[in-house]
């Protein structure tokens, strides 16, 4: 049996049983699951038991698996409107961790986990390395950052449940990164896209090439990514590139990876149930129409999310996949329904920026935040009108507003961006409204 | 005796300042001198003109941001040491120059150098009573167009 598993380039772990359930056994532990989620949702989280009475349902009136177009959605918002606790459904004496990540005002999105979350957490990551052919044996060096992101220690449990050997380097440092890979002899490395371009491009300064290491898949994450960039890496690394999706208010990294196919994300659908929704009408759309992904966790206990809208945009379907897994696939992301960006891990929504700005000169300039990519790394630039009032003819004057600005903006959103300064008018604007985000990375 | 300086930002790139310069020679004023303070971003250009308001006014029209300063405009002796001359009077008055630019045509074998102090009325002060000749904006004006 093993054998089928290593011929069809994947590696089977005991773990991963429900990535291969028949679709009815599926739907019937998803339909059994949601409707403890939802009466332990209604039971301990107020906002939410509000919403279901708004609406005139209870638990009870959750049958079938389509009834979960009847409950509320949940967004971004409501975790910032309830912060810190306040859609925790269990009490602290049973949270054992909490994660936080960056929110639109400064304070931040906090989540929790029971311990028993932390083990569906770390299943669910076993089962992303599984994926990716990733075994016990394997070196994994993590270099997504430890801390209140759980993109590191999401991916360490992950892989020391997996049985690998976990090198818990976190993130920066390109050259140590470099030189452990050497020393090391890591299989499989855990960080973003963009980070392991920089990896790439530094490592032969170094006199280091990559493609003679033993290092054979890289788990890339946490910002949205491309096909191109996948064609990059592959050669110029000699590994295997796998997309793995997440997000903190669903559980961190490890809602869906890509196989040895590497054609799609397939959905951990036990635990996190897919919806794709028409962003503007909330309806539903079919398998194999694009639409925001709305997630709700069917086994979360200290902070389930029903419906949340995650703003990604992708399609989902059900094709079988040559590996053999039968859970649903989701295409990679490739857009979102806001203006949200992603940078170097980071998120990072324009209301912030505006925030930062106006901190500084009192009334918020004309702005405008535009990507690039140099080839290797994301960069932000923001463009800020210098208005008469904070025109001076001083040129220390000048340069100061602008290093101001810079470091409020990185006070926000704890990344660093380059300002430029332009001339008043120089930002086209569309019915008086400017349009605040350019991305001109390339696809 | 100080006299009105326009100044404007603009970004460094090709082009940026003929604009102005073509907008003032389309409404007909001289431009008297000028200075372009740059960075790698931006430029701010300061300008002297004859008429300071229509000046402003055709810039503003045209979208630029116009700031008007007070500068201080002094004749300063052609010959070695004439401006350490002015300089160490300033110094002796404990101010900084913000700026300092020269002008493009003399007065009376003297140059005429337009200084930025951070205070500009110690500054005239100081340097009359050291018999410096501050020139003011009219006086150049008909100076400027023998």
């Amino acid at each position: 049996m093993s054998e089928f598993w290593h011929d069809a380039g994947c590696v089977f772990h005991p773990v991963s049983a429900p990535d291969y359930l028949p679709e009815t056994q599926l739907k019937q532990l998803q339909l059994h699951r949601l409707r403890a989620v939802v009466q332990r949702s209604y039971d301990h989280v107020a906002l939410f038991r509000e919403r279901m009475q708004g609406k005139g349902i209870t638990p009870e009136d959750i049958r079938q698996l389509e009834d979960i177009q009847h409950l509320p959605f949940t967004v971004k918002t409501d975790l910032r409107d309830t912060y810190p606790f306040g859609l925790f459904a269990s009490p602290m004496n049973e949270i054992v961790r909490m994660h936080a990540s960056s929110g639109t005002t400064g304070k931040p999105i906090v989540v929790a986990y029971t311990q028993e979350d932390l083990r569906v957490w770390s299943s669910v990551m076993v089962r992303c390395f599984a994926a990716a052919g990733l075994d016990r044996g394997d070196i994994i060096q993590n270099a997504y950052g430890y801390g209140l992101f759980t993109g590191g220690l999401g991916a360490h449990y992950g892989a020391e449940a997996l049985g690998a050997t976990v090198i818990p380097i976190s993130g920066g440092n390109t050259d140590r990164q470099i030189m452990l890979l050497k020393d090391f002899g890591a299989t499989a490395i855990c960080c973003t896209p963009s980070y392991f371009l920089r990896i790439l491009e530094r490592a032969p300064e170094l006199g280091v090439n990559l493609r003679d290491l033993p290092l054979k898949a890289g788990i890339f994450g946490a910002e949205p990514w491309t096909d191109e960039m996948r064609k990059r890496i592959e050669p110029e690394a000699n590994i295997k590139a796998y997309d793995i999706y997440g997000l903190s208010e669903i559980i961190g990294p490890g809602v869906a990876n890509e196989c040895s196919a590497q054609d799609g994300l397939h959905i951990f659908e036990d635990h996190f149930y897919p919806e794709i929704v028409d962003p503007e009408t909330l309806q539903p759309v079919p398998d194999g129409e694009e639409g925001e992904l709305v997630l709700t966790t069917l086994s979360k206990q200290a902070m389930p999310m029903i419906r949340y809208r995650t703003r990604d945009i992708t399609t989902l379907y059900k094709e079988k996949c040559s590996c053999g897994r039968t859970v649903r696939r989701m295409r990679r992301i490739a857009r979102r329904s806001d203006d949200m960006f992603i940078i170097r891990g980071v998120n990072v929504f324009p209301s912030q920026i505006e925030e930062a700005l106006l901190a500084v000169e009192g009334t918020a300039p004309h702005y405008q935040i535009v990507l690039t990519n140099d080839g290797t790394m994301d960069d932000v630039e923001v463009q800020v009108e210098v208005s008469p009032e904070a025109f001076s003819d001083k040129v220390s004057v000048m340069e100061g507003l602008r290093k101001k600005l810079s470091a409020s903006i990185e006070r926000v959103v704890n990344i660093r961006v380059n300002v430029r300064l332009v001339e008043p008018n120089k930002i086209a604007r569309s019915e008086g409204k400017a349009k605040r985000l350019i991305d001109n990375r390339k696809k | 005796m100080k006299m009105h300086q326009l100044s404007m930002f603009l970004e460094n790139k090709p082009g940026r300042l003929s604009e102005p310069c073509r907008l003032l020679a389309n409404a007909g004023i001289n431009i008297l001198t000028l200075s372009v303070a740059d960075t790698q971003q931006f430029g701010i250009l300061r300008l002297i003109v004859p008429d300071w308001e229509a000046a402003k006014g055709v810039l503003e029209k045209a979208g630029f941001v116009v700031n008007v300063t007070e500068v201080v405009a002094t004749e300063v002796v052609d010959q070695p040491g004439g401006l350490a001359t002015i300089l160490e009077i300033i110094e002796e008055v404990g101010l900084n120059i913000e700026y300092m630019y020269a002008f493009t045509f003399r007065c009376n074998d003297k140059a005429v150098i337009v200084f930025r102090f951070d205070n500009n009325d110690i500054a005239v002060t100081a340097l009359q009573a050291k018999g410096i000749s501050v020139v003011g904006g009219v006086e150049l004006y008909e100076r400027a167009r023998q």
